[in-house]
């Protein structure tokens, strides 16, 4: 039986120490806001934040994951700064058919984070491992500036 | 899917609303809707509906909406949200014949039935051929109206007053002296009324809602991560399957050792079927470590195609050059103007297997029970996916039961319905419902990937170096014979692949366009977005630009010239393009511009890419210029949103990808072999849209069919050679 703190709750789980987090998330606890896309770190879509990291779940096992505060999308509303990004994403109207969105939204929060005064530069590092298929890069670059211009 | 270019068909559509007569009324004002339900539930109430016989006729206007008691609308959407907006535009359509703000609407997946949602320009049900806003632009707003006009009559009754001194506004029929009435007070007795026979629709002038951009409906539970797709359902008693199918298409499952899978914890199941073996878990991970578990165990029979290489396929398509096909066109007399050409001009040109990759991989829910077969699942064509799920339970189609769900990524993809034919083979052997969910390896090995295409072109030249005429011959897997053969004439022409190609753009005087179709072993094909188009603007618009180059031309200047006078809205996109772009403003060595104009899905698009190249074969797009002249525009946001996303979808592919086949399976399997454009390679698209009050054009593959002419051209003009085998990293290039 493992412990783990997610969105602040903690949480007992009786899964394998192997187990990605991801599907502890989504097939045990019911969290689906966090995609499974590759399950190779290679897409992105499964985003989550660990001590305030953004971190691929697909390829975390659960047992490292225990002990360590965890926040998925269903919570980032929460802080002011997940909320801003959500509001930016919804007035540049970034999204298309949303199965990454989640993901993106992750990433860019713990991006502006570490780095408030974003850059193209930064931006092209901190999002380059999370894929959009309907490609709104373009507006995802002008949800993450306008956020850190604000 | 036949894409006829052409303005919907409104006269059928009239006389669809006329026949519908009284019956109507009790489908249109429906009562069952609380207010405000959540989306889910309003898909959930409506299937729960009782089948009527009122439902059978074919009604545009029942089918479309429903007002509640409360005033609240509800579309009945007959197209799948995918992230192309169309439901929100649909919305916008209903919310401004019925005068109501677009908070007042909320939108429930229709069922299938051909009768009432077949597409009348793709002629079956589906979300595909950028045909959405084309075919129901017409039909959609006079169902609104239709119902506005009843809601008012049935105000004006009540008030013993004419109809005439009333009208529509906000949700409510306003009459003599400012007395109001919300619809949902009249909705009883309009339901009783006549529909109307015609129904007069607004000017575009009066416009309130279409034509402004609006906010989707659909985003804000996509930034929060409550919207709900296929993969994230979950049913009562439900469990976790994913399959592992043949590696070779046509193979078949010999042997297994379930007890390896059986072994892993959170098993419960090993399902053995036809051509695959799936695992069934408490989990997902439970069902991945459980075919891990089996594949040293698994026997596969591969069948005929297991020896077939990646080289094979090519030669076999090199040999179909030999064979007649079938004349898609033939003007005038091309081999005399061959003959008789004061110079010659020809080239060939290569496109690639392309997998689709949506992010949300193939994933279906089913249940197979006594009485019933019933999915969860996102799908571009419901029809097909009832036949497929009937055919796979051994149910009646009429006892399948399909929830269409929103798509994270479809692209063509989930037109096709083998895996819902797998979740319901893998649930009828269970006594519970379970969902299929693909890794992303499967996914990508067994894909239906778009047709692998050869072209060859040869133009008789005049002495100013313009066309007298030219052939052409494509020669690839006729995606039709597959999807419905039944739409195939006798002699096997494809109109999905001539697209662009048997009708060009440019009136030539002698033309001969030839199709050879030939099915290459080991790989199915399908629809890919942009799909006829995706191919015939790319080798369309490269051997002009290879004939502007060729006559010392301005390739801008070259395409004007011999579009002469015919198509002034291609003419005004790619003017308009040349003059954002800066075309005549000379580059640097190393820098070019390429330039490509179609009409595609009923649009007309100029797309213009301005490339910079490095000593080291690294390519900088600078620039990239999408102008659409699409008709008129329902929602602006999603036009923009779509040839953004659309142009840099087809950017990726034009790029970087290639499925290719050894031993009978593709070499591909995941996004580290299978690249996709990421934001660090991703140029901002410029986005220009011409007003316009033609009819609505396709938007949503528009830019994805553009963008490689354009990027293959500039490459031309920054380098002086003529790359015409996609994809680009084939030769040596890659993006910095």
């Amino acid at each position: 039986m493992l412990t783990l703190t997610i969105n602040d709750v903690d949480l007992e789980v009786d899964v394998p120490d192997d187990m990605p987090l991801l599907w502890v998330l989504r097939d045990v606890l019911g969290m689906t806001g966090t995609k499974y896309g590759c399950g190779i770190a290679q897409c992105g879509v499964c985003t989550v934040h660990m001590n305030g990291n953004a971190v691929r779940s697909c390829v975390l096992p659960v047992s490292e994951a225990a002990g360590n505060k965890i926040t998925t999308i269903e919570a980032i509303g929460k802080t002011a700064l997940g909320k801003r990004v959500q509001q930016a994403w919804l007035e540049h109207e970034v999204v298309q058919c949303g199965y990454c969105q989640s993901g993106q939204i992750m990433a860019a929060v713990a991006l502006l984070e570490k780095v408030p005064d974003v850059d193209d530069a930064d931006i092209d590092l901190g999002m380059a491992g999370n894929m959009c298929r309907c490609c709104t890069y373009t507006r995802i670059r002008g949800a993450i500036k306008s956020v850190a211009k604000a | 899917m036949n894409k006829n270019s052409s303005a919907p068909v409104s006269p059928e559509r009239r006389r669809m609303l006329k026949a519908s007569g009284v019956a109507l009324g009790g489908l249109l004002i429906a009562t069952w809707l609380p207010p405000m339900v959540p989306k889910s539930f309003a898909i959930q109430r409506l299937e729960e509906e009782p089948e009527d016989h009122e439902l059978q006729p074919p009604t545009a206007l029942g089918a479309f909406l429903r007002v509640g008691h409360n005033g609240h609308i509800t579309l009945i959407s007959p197209k799948i949200e995918m992230g192309q907006g169309v439901q929100t535009g649909f919305a916008m359509m209903i919310a401004e014949e019925l005068e109501v703000p677009l908070s007042q609407v909320s939108v429930a997946e229709a069922p299938p039935n051909p009768e009432l949602y077949s597409d009348s320009i793709l002629n079956f049900q589906a979300t595909g051929g950028s045909a959405s806003t084309r075919s129901n632009w017409e039909p959609l707003r006079e169902a609104a109206a239709a119902a506005r006009i009843m809601l008012i009559q049935a105000a004006a009754n009540q008030w013993q007053v004419s109809a005439a001194d009333c009208r529509a506004e906000n949700g409510q029929v306003i009459g003599p002296g400012d007395r109001r009435l919300g619809y949902g007070e009249v909705v009883a007795a309009a339901a009783e009324l006549t529909v109307p026979e015609n129904v007069p629709l607004k000017k575009p002038e009066d416009f309130k809602i279409i034509g402004k951009p609006a906010q989707r409906l659909d985003t804000p539970s996509k930034v929060d991560g409550s919207a709900k797709f296929t993969i994230d359902l979950h049913v009562p008693g439900m469990k976790i399957a994913s399959a592992r199918a043949c590696p070779v298409v046509g193979g078949t499952l010999v042997a297994v050792d379930e007890s390896r899978a059986r072994a892993v914890p959170g098993v419960v199941e090993v399902i053995k079927l036809d051509n695959a073996v799936a695992v069934i878990g408490d989990h997902m991970w439970a069902a991945i470590k459980g075919l891990e578990a089996l594949e040293e165990s698994v026997e596969w029979d591969f069948g005929a195609h297991g020896g077939i290489d990646q080289a094979q396929i090519e030669q076999a398509l090199r040999d179909a050059f030999e064979r007649d096909g079938a004349i898609a066109n033939d003007v005038g007399d091309i081999d005399k103007a061959l003959d008789g050409a004061e110079s010659k001009i020809e080239a060939e040109y290569e496109m690639p297997f392309l997998a689709h990759s949506p992010l949300e991989p193939m994933t279906c829910v089913a249940q197979v029970r006594a009485d019933a077969c019933e999915l969860w699942v996102g799908t571009q064509a419901p029809v097909f996916a009832r036949q497929a799920a009937a055919k796979a339970s051994g149910m009646p189609a009429e006892k399948v039961i399909i929830h269409n769900q929103w798509i994270g990524g479809a692209f063509g993809r989930r037109l096709e319905t083998d895996f819902i034919t797998q979740a319901t083979a893998i649930a009828k052997q269970v006594d519970y419902p379970i969902k299929l969910v693909w890794t992303r390896e499967e996914d990508t090995t067994h894909d239906l990937y778009r047709p692998h295409y050869i072209d060859r072109f040869a133009a008789a030249l005049d002495a100013d170096g313009m066309p007298i005429g030219w052939s052409q011959t494509i020669v690839g897997a006729s995606v039709l014979a597959r999807f419905a053969p039944d739409a195939v004439p006798p002699n096997g022409l494809d109109s999905d692949a001539v697209e662009n190609s048997a009708n060009p753009l440019y009136p030539l005087s002698n033309l001969r366009v030839r199709y050879v179709p030939e099915a290459p072993k080991a790989i199915l094909n399908s629809w890919w977005r942009g799909v006829g188009p995706l191919h015939g603007a790319y080798v369309v618009e490269s051997f002009v630009d290879e004939l502007a180059y060729a006559a010392k031309q301005d390739p801008v200047d070259y395409r004007l010239k011999l579009l002469g006078d015919q198509h002034p809205r291609a003419q005004a996109v790619l003017r308009l393009a040349a003059e954002k772009a800066n075309w005549r403003q000379p580059l640097p060595d190393g820098r070019g511009r390429g330039v490509a104009v179609q009409e595609v899905f009923g649009s007309y698009l100029a797309t213009v890419v301005e490339l910079q190249i490095d000593a080291n074969n690294g390519v900088r797009i600078k620039r990239l210029i999408c102008v659409a002249d699409c008709g008129i525009v329902t929602n602006p946001t999603s036009v923009h949103s779509q040839l953004e996303g659309g142009t840099l979808f087809g950017l990726s592919a034009a790029l970087y990808n290639e499925i290719t086949v050894k031993n009978g399976r593709v070499e591909q399997s995941n996004y580290n072999d299978y690249r996709q454009l990421r934001i660090s390679d991703a140029p901002p698209v410029e986005v220009f849209v011409v007003p316009s009050t033609e009819a609505p054009g396709g938007i949503g593959e528009a830019g994805t069919a553009m963008i490689a002419p354009a990027l293959m051209n500039a490459m031309h003009a920054a380098t002086g050679k003529r790359f015409r085998r996609l994809p680009l990293a084939r030769a040596g290039f890659h993006v910095i």
